[in-house]
């Protein structure tokens, strides 16, 4: 369920204009665009950025980057985007930042369906020329490599066929490559990005029962190597994408200097999802809301504008 | 006509591929039991005289080979009318099913056509199969073969006209060198040759090919040893000289079951696409027109289809 906040209907035309308004004099009347934008949906954002260029031969997002700074431009910036066309620029910013973009391209690989990946790559194309798998590839080396290109060039069966038996002897492989570190590499990966979604979640019940443990839990995060930091992340989104969600927000939080850029990957692309959801398991997990907790972190009108995306009434 | 020269005209109804549906409907429908027991007689490749019992017995090998001519037309319409991503996804199916003699076909299938054409042919594979192409071929194929296959099958390569020139060139080198350095590694583990390969575009491997004929003197293909290695670059690169070396294989007439499919195959997923360039290409390295070829080696309602489709664009 979404936490954005939009109405039915609405005027591109108005919009626009009041935006245009908004820019004007000295300063930019923030507030308005808050108002406006952080109450807009996808179909709604790409209608007003149309009727802004016919009106003031302008592209609104050139026009919001001067106007606006900071983590707050960031914000609006990405939340501007069409969904494919963030996801391609989040991940071409990710594999320019080795180490610590990797596990973006893991969430976009994993957490969306078939057909969004693929729009992803289409947008991919569109911008920068050449193929995701092509710049992820001359950016990373073996096993790393193999994952990442394997997710991201995945296009997964849909349906709800198990087959059990393939799920117990898969989970076994997985078992040998995550927890213990030895074992065949190559087949962990072939699981991981070729199997449905819907198999791998039998697979990863059949660990559980076999383990008696999930197979999310004690993965050592810290200690190990890229490949297997981003193979932990890829069974946790494809396990359960909220709870990983919910992770990933709790962190940017908790740590000294809050991560903005985390909090805000996870907000603008799942303001119009399931948001809602990952809402539930911060406030389960954590005992608080995360509005309440990240008002405490995070501020300005960058605060004002991820509050309204996560469904503030003014 | 002549006995003899009814004779010689059933043997030919009978050899190539598919079958004369003509002679056979005008000849053999005349013919009374004593001129069939004489065609039995004169053809000893497929029937079997049993002395003690006098009489003679189809050859085994004459029955399979029947089933198969006479089918010949009936599976090029239904691979002609199917959807063009039904029909790889189909294709892709048989031969994970045959094996490693026939995956020759899925490098085909995936470096072949346009990047959209391979999507749609990984959706109905869905469809059809219940599985990915990418998992199927995974776990299917277990040796060195694999991660090339799955690698190639999964692109989706960007197909607009922007080449970076120095990395062609330095990819070239790259595998310039990796080839030199066969005996210390085999090119089917080599990484760096594998992503460039598969994840590269067209007009960036064209580049890439050339610019390793100028440091190399020789072409890419021909510098690569390993089989499935040398058809990923020929069907990048080459498309209509692999395509003209396939057909020149498969058109002749005492030759293997799976090289005679390529013949359906080929010209059926090429008619709408570059038959016209094959064509020319296969006149330039053979010194024959493709439709004379055909011609020769075909038969009946069969070489009329293949005719038909080989005469568009």
């Amino acid at each position: 369920m979404a936490t954005l906040i939009a109405p039915t209907s609405f005027s591109p035309g108005a919009d626009a204009e009041a935006l245009r308004k908004a820019f004007q004099g000295w300063g930019t009347d923030e507030k308005t665009v808050i108002a406006i934008l952080g109450h807009r949906n996808v179909y709604q954002r790409q209608q007003i950025r149309k009727s802004y260029e016919e009106i003031y031969q302008e592209d609104l997002i050139k026009r919001l980057e001067s106007e606006l700074s900071g983590d707050f431009e960031r914000a609006v910036y990405r939340w501007m985007l069409e969904h494919a066309d963030r996801d391609a620029v989040l991940a071409n910013v990710a594999i320019k930042s080795g180490s610590k973009g990797y596990h973006v391209i893991v969430e976009i690989a994993c957490v969306l369906s078939p057909e969004e990946v693929l729009a992803v790559r289409r947008a991919y194309h569109n911008r920068y020329k050449r193929s995701l798998e092509e710049d992820i590839a001359t950016n990373t080396t073996g096993h790393l490599r193999q994952l990442l290109v394997g997710l991201v060039t995945s296009f997964r069966y849909g349906g709800d066929e198990i087959n059990a038996k393939l799920a117990k002897s898969e989970a076994d492989i997985l078992h040998e490559s995550v927890k213990e570190k030895k074992g065949n590499h190559e087949e962990a990966i072939r699981i991981l990005t070729t199997r449905s979604k819907t198999q791998l979640m039998a697979t990863f019940n059949c660990y559980r029962d076999d383990h008696g443990t999930s197979i999310t839990k004690k993965l050592l995060d810290n200690a190990s190597d890229d490949f297997h930091k981003a193979l932990h992340t890829a069974i946790r989104c494809l396990n359960d994408h909220n709870k990983y969600y919910e992770k990933v927000l709790r962190n940017a939080i908790k740590r000294v200097g809050t991560d903005e850029d985390a909090i805000t990957r996870v907000v603008v692309s799942r303001a119009e999802k399931d948001m809602k959801h990952i809402k539930e398991v911060y406030y389960k997990r954590n005992s608080v809301h995360l509005e309440d907790a990240l008002a405490k972190e995070i501020s300005g009108d960058y605060k004002k504008f991820i509050l309204t995306l996560l469904g503030k009434k003014d | 006509m002549a006995f003899n020269q009814e004779l010689e005209a059933i043997t030919q109804a009978f050899s190539g591929h598919g079958v004369d549906e003509k002679s056979l409907v005008t000849i053999l429908g005349k013919w009374d039991p004593q001129e069939r027991e004489s065609f039995r007689k004169n053809t000893p490749h497929s029937f079997i005289e049993d002395h003690e019992r006098h009489f003679q017995r189809c050859d085994d090998h004459y029955v399979r080979l029947l089933k198969h001519e006479f089918v010949r037309f009936k599976n090029a319409v239904v691979l002609w009318t199917m959807h063009p991503w039904e029909r790889d996804a189909r294709l892709v199916k048989e031969a994970l099913k045959k094996g490693p003699s026939a995956y020759g076909v899925l490098v085909e299938v995936a470096c072949t056509r346009s990047s959209e054409e391979l999507l749609g042919a990984r959706k109905a594979y869905h469809s059809l199969f219940d599985h990915s192409i990418e998992e199927d071929v995974a776990s299917h194929i277990h040796g060195i073969e694999r991660k090339l296959l799955v690698a190639l099958v999964s692109a989706y390569r960007y197909e607009g006209s922007k080449v970076k020139d120095d990395t062609a060139k330095s990819e070239a080198k790259i595998l310039s060198n990796a080839i030199k350095n066969v005996h210390k590694k085999p090119i089917n583990e080599d990484d760096e040759v594998i992503r460039i390969l598969a994840t590269r575009s067209k007009l960036h491997l064209q580049a890439v090919y050339k610019h390793y004929k100028e440091i190399s003197g020789k072409n890419l293909d021909e510098d690569l040893d390993d089989l499935r290695f040398k058809e990923t670059v020929q069907c990048l690169c080459t498309p209509q000289i692999y395509f003209s070396k396939v057909l020149n294989a498969a058109l002749r007439i005492d030759v293997d079951k799976n090289t005679k499919k390529s013949l359906t195959r080929v010209i059926v997923t090429r008619a709408d696409i570059d038959i016209k360039d094959i064509k020319a290409e296969y006149h330039n390295l053979y010194e024959v027109s493709l439709p004379q070829k055909v011609e020769e080696v075909a038969r009946g309602n069969y070489k009329d289809f293949l005719l038909n489709l080989i005469a568009r664009g």
